[in-house]
């Protein structure tokens, strides 16, 4: 067993290599505006409008077809996580990307879950029963979006203003808009979580831009230890660190 | 066509905490023993890069592939059961360690009264306390009985703790002392303590300094990283079956490991279990392996589905009350209350997964029901597992969950709400049990287990009264706002509640009511052994590990014993028929 505790030992210490401010312990809440400007990983600038100016090549699309599509989604996800005064919103954490690249893979394709029928709609406590997988209920669901709006407002999607576009998410919450293979109000679940965690997931998927959503909630991500603080009085407020810094590259 | 092994002296189907303390415990005394486990192989290694939200909390990384298997799901007997297609109220373990992987690390001893629960309810209250659709039985065996093995679980997992002055009494101390108390833990003691009630740190399987347990095996001292359950541990400091008795099992040279094996079928003569067939699911060839002894070591799921699916022991027939496999069928109750805090902030994000405080005045019969319309309680709870941000957004209720209230909510609050919350405990009814799906199947097309499972209203009522006594403690502790939790119209498989499932293959004294006597030996079938949580004949008011591990350490004893003595270890308490 002495192995593993090497193995841990020098596991921490390249963790703490990585990091120079794990030492420092408590950072005052100040930091936060100072940070937004600069990229971490790759010390790079943002430009005016705040988003990456890196050649970031994942920014493509794995799942949609249509740029229309997209830009949908990504409308539709910015009403669900809006930029305010905490900060950016779900376009600039890039939120869409994440969720187009989610459903190019195991999550979009329901690869670990139970998909053999026969399907019946099931009552509101069995869960997901659609046949449709995900990457499909998200292919109906915004084509439904998209019909609404005219149906309602006589325009896309996109061209409404915010609270029209509010309107009709509501009406997808309330499982108001009848949907082919899948409740409208399952979809809207899905968008709502998957939102979520294109915001606060490690930024290696592709959400979380530069860490600003960990940063607007004050969470510092992947920490190898907390045992030196956990007794402190104060809120600590530590500048964040992702999975990145423990890839070893020497 | 299968081919028939060379026979095995002990087989167990599964290895996780159960099926890794019955390799250790048989194979330290020189029998020869081997595991099937059908996920893959992990250790510590495997868990350097695991502070990840969303691979491992959201995506479910370390769980059950339900592509292959699952369960189906009805609230009620006339409902039409349908497949939980996506893991939510629940989370089933997969792989070596099983869900001792990922796991918390609460460790907790069920009480005197647990074990004795219909008896000491009935001299206290009278027999019709419940009414009788509520299954209530005896476990067939005393805590004074069932207490040596409790330590020897906490001690092999080296369980930090201290003295509860409302809990199961102790012969010895706990291995290790409790861990850190944080501003958070000393919050919610005063505020018990100014109540009357009577705190203490939780016993945990996160180890409060490195301990080197009787086998030889370490477990690390906890670094309060806050990436605990649903992760496995990357320091080796979370007390797991592949830290501690699965390497023990290994050092002895007689257990043999065999992963990726997939136990489909018990083979059953009528009389004894002669071995199982499995398919190894990296080449496909199924196998017939002989043993004397197969221990059943797979989850409450897979304990019950194995023994339906191979035609073992009664099954239980919720109309008639009679038959015994897939009865008592019990889950946890979860009252609460969330404290919001305008002008505080709380190191939330730190954390371990049993780090919190603890009290058990509404634990048991540890108060007096008789002016109450339920028995038992639960322990109630400030935990401070480590807070991440996609899986906690707790607002106040009439919160919209999306916009920008939303958003500006769940950050506000997100390090300035404490909840309090109990393990309440889950009586069985007649009408919650295990039974075949009769139309869904697995990838082997063998049929998948059904649960029929509903709140009761003996459910409502603990619920009720416990979450009022939580909000009372967060109130206490200065929140400025106390929301205590409500129970859902009917229990729903879709929102992670709890990993505690029981019952299913229940211990008693009466063959006649009991699947498994207090060996955790099948009454039908003397050399199958049915170890875990499904033994318990109802859930209590405390995560169940410490109880498992208990059971484990007993079944353990009484393999060794039936090879000496064969036949049942136990006379049966009243006479009874056999299938």
């Amino acid at each position: 067993m002495a192995e593993n505790e090497e193995r841990s030992t020098m596991s921490r210490r390249r963790f703490l290599k990585n990091s120079s401010y794990v030492a420092g312990g408590a950072i005052g809440g100040g930091f936060l505006g100072t940070f937004l400007g600069r990229d971490l990983l790759r010390g790079t600038q943002q430009n005016s409008n705040g988003e990456n100016s890196v050649n970031d090549f994942n920014r493509a699309l794995m799942h949609f077809t249509r740029q229309s599509d997209f830009e949908l989604l990504s409308a539709a996800v910015e009403r669900i996580f809006p930029a305010d005064d905490n900060g950016p919103g779900a376009i600039e954490l890039g939120v869409p990307f994440f969720i187009d690249h989610q459903l190019a893979g195991s999550y979009g394709h329901n690869d670990r879950e139970y998909m053999q029928g026969p399907f019946y709609p099931g009552s509101d406590f069995q869960g997901y029963q659609t046949r449709l997988k995900r990457h499909e209920v998200f292919d109906v669901g915004i084509k439904g979006i998209e019909e609404e709006s005219r149906k309602e407002f006589d325009s896309s999607f996109t061209g409404l203003e915010g609270d029209q576009q509010d309107q009709i998410l509501q009406k997808f919450q309330d499982n108001d808009v009848a949907l082919k293979g899948v409740t409208s109000s399952t979809f809207f679940e899905l968008l709502r979580s998957a939102t979520l965690e294109g915001a606060y997931s490690d930024p290696l998927y592709g959400g979380n831009g530069n860490m600003k959503g960990w940063l607007m909630k004050e969470f510092p991500g992947s920490y190898m230890s907390y045992i030196e603080e956990i007794e402190e009085e104060e809120f600590i407020n530590k500048e964040p660190q992702p999975l990145r810094a423990h890839i070893v590259s020497e | 066509m299968a081919k028939t092994l060379d026979k095995v002296e002990v087989l167990t189907v599964g290895v996780g905490w159960t099926g890794g303390i019955i390799a250790a415990e048989l194979a330290k005394q020189g029998v020869q023993v081997v595991g099937l486990e059908r996920g893959k192989p992990r250790s510590t290694e495997d868990f350097q890069h695991v502070h990840d939200e969303y691979r491992y909390a959201i995506r479910y990384e370390l769980m059950q592939d339900l592509s292959r298997e699952t369960i189906t799901f009805r609230n009620h007997r006339d409902e039409r059961a349908l497949p939980m297609r996506q893991l939510g109220s629940f989370l089933l373990g997969e792989g070596l360690g099983g869900a001792g992987v990922h796991w918390n690390g609460q460790t907790w001893r069920f009480l005197p009264y647990d074990l004795q629960i219909k008896s000491k309810t009935d001299e206290k209250y009278g027999p019709d306390k419940l009414g009788a659709d509520y299954t209530l039985q005896d476990w067939g065996i005393t805590y004074d009985e069932l207490e040596p093995y409790f330590y020897k679980f906490e001690e092999m997992a080296g369980i930090s703790g201290e003295d509860n002055p409302n809990g199961a009494p102790r012969s010895k101390p706990y291995p290790t002392p409790p861990m850190k108390e944080t501003p958070i833990t000393q919050r919610f003691k005063d505020a018990a303590n100014n109540l009357d009630l009577h705190p203490f740190h939780i016993p945990s399987g996160n180890l409060s300094e490195s301990y080197e347990n009787p086998d030889g095996q370490t477990v690390y001292q906890c670094q309060y990283c806050g990436f605990c359950e649903r992760f496995g541990c990357e320091y080796g400091a979370k007390s797991s079956p592949n830290v501690t008795v699965i390497p023990t099992a290994q050092d002895t040279g007689n257990f043999e490991l065999r992963m990726h094996a997939n136990v489909t079928e018990l083979v059953y003569d009528g009389g004894k279990v002669t071995g199982v067939k499995y398919v190894d699911l990296q080449t496909g060839d199924e196998f017939i392996q002989p043993a004397d002894v197969v221990v059943l070591t797979s989850y409450v799921m897979n304990n019950v589905r194995l023994l339906l699916n191979s035609g073992i022991g009664r099954p239980y027939d919720p109309e008639t009350g009679s038959g015994v496999i897939g009865k008592n069928y019990c889950y946890q109750i979860l009252p609460g209350a969330n404290g919001f805090f305008e002008e505080e902030k709380f190191n939330t994000y730190m954390g371990a997964g049993s780090l919190g405080a603890a009290i058990d005045d509404y634990n048991g019969d540890n108060f007096d029901h008789s002016d109450v319309n339920f028995i038992h309680g639960g322990v109630a709870t400030i935990t401070q597992t480590g807070q991440r941000p996609i899986n906690n957004n707790t607002v106040p209720n009439g919160t919209p969950n999306w916009g920008q209230e939303f958003k500006s909510q769940s950050i506000k609050y997100y390090h300035r709400v404490l909840s309090v919350g109990a393990q309440g405990a889950s009586i069985p009814h007649r009408d919650n049990y295990l039974s075949l799906d009769p139309d869904y199947k697995d990838i082997f097309g063998q049929p998948l287990l059904r649960m029929t499972y509903d709140y009761t209203e003996q459910d409502r009522n603990l619920h009720d009264y416990l979450s009022e006594k939580c909000a009372e403690i967060v109130k206490e502790m200065g929140a400025d706002t106390v929301e205590p939790r409500e129970i859902s119209d009917h229990y729903s498989i879709v929102p992670y509640q709890t990993t505690h499932n029981t019952g299913g293959v229940i211990m008693g004294g009466d063959p006649e009511t009991s699947a498994v006597n207090n060996y955790l030996q099948m009454w039908d079938v003397d050399n199958l052994f049915v170890v875990g949580s499904s033994a318990f004949a109802h859930n209590g008011g405390y995560n169940p590990t410490g109880t498992v591990g208990a059971l484990a350490y007993r079944a353990a004893e009484g393999i060794m014993k039936f090879r000496e003595e064969n036949g049942q270890l136990v006379t049966a308490r009243h006479s009874s028929k056999k299938v």
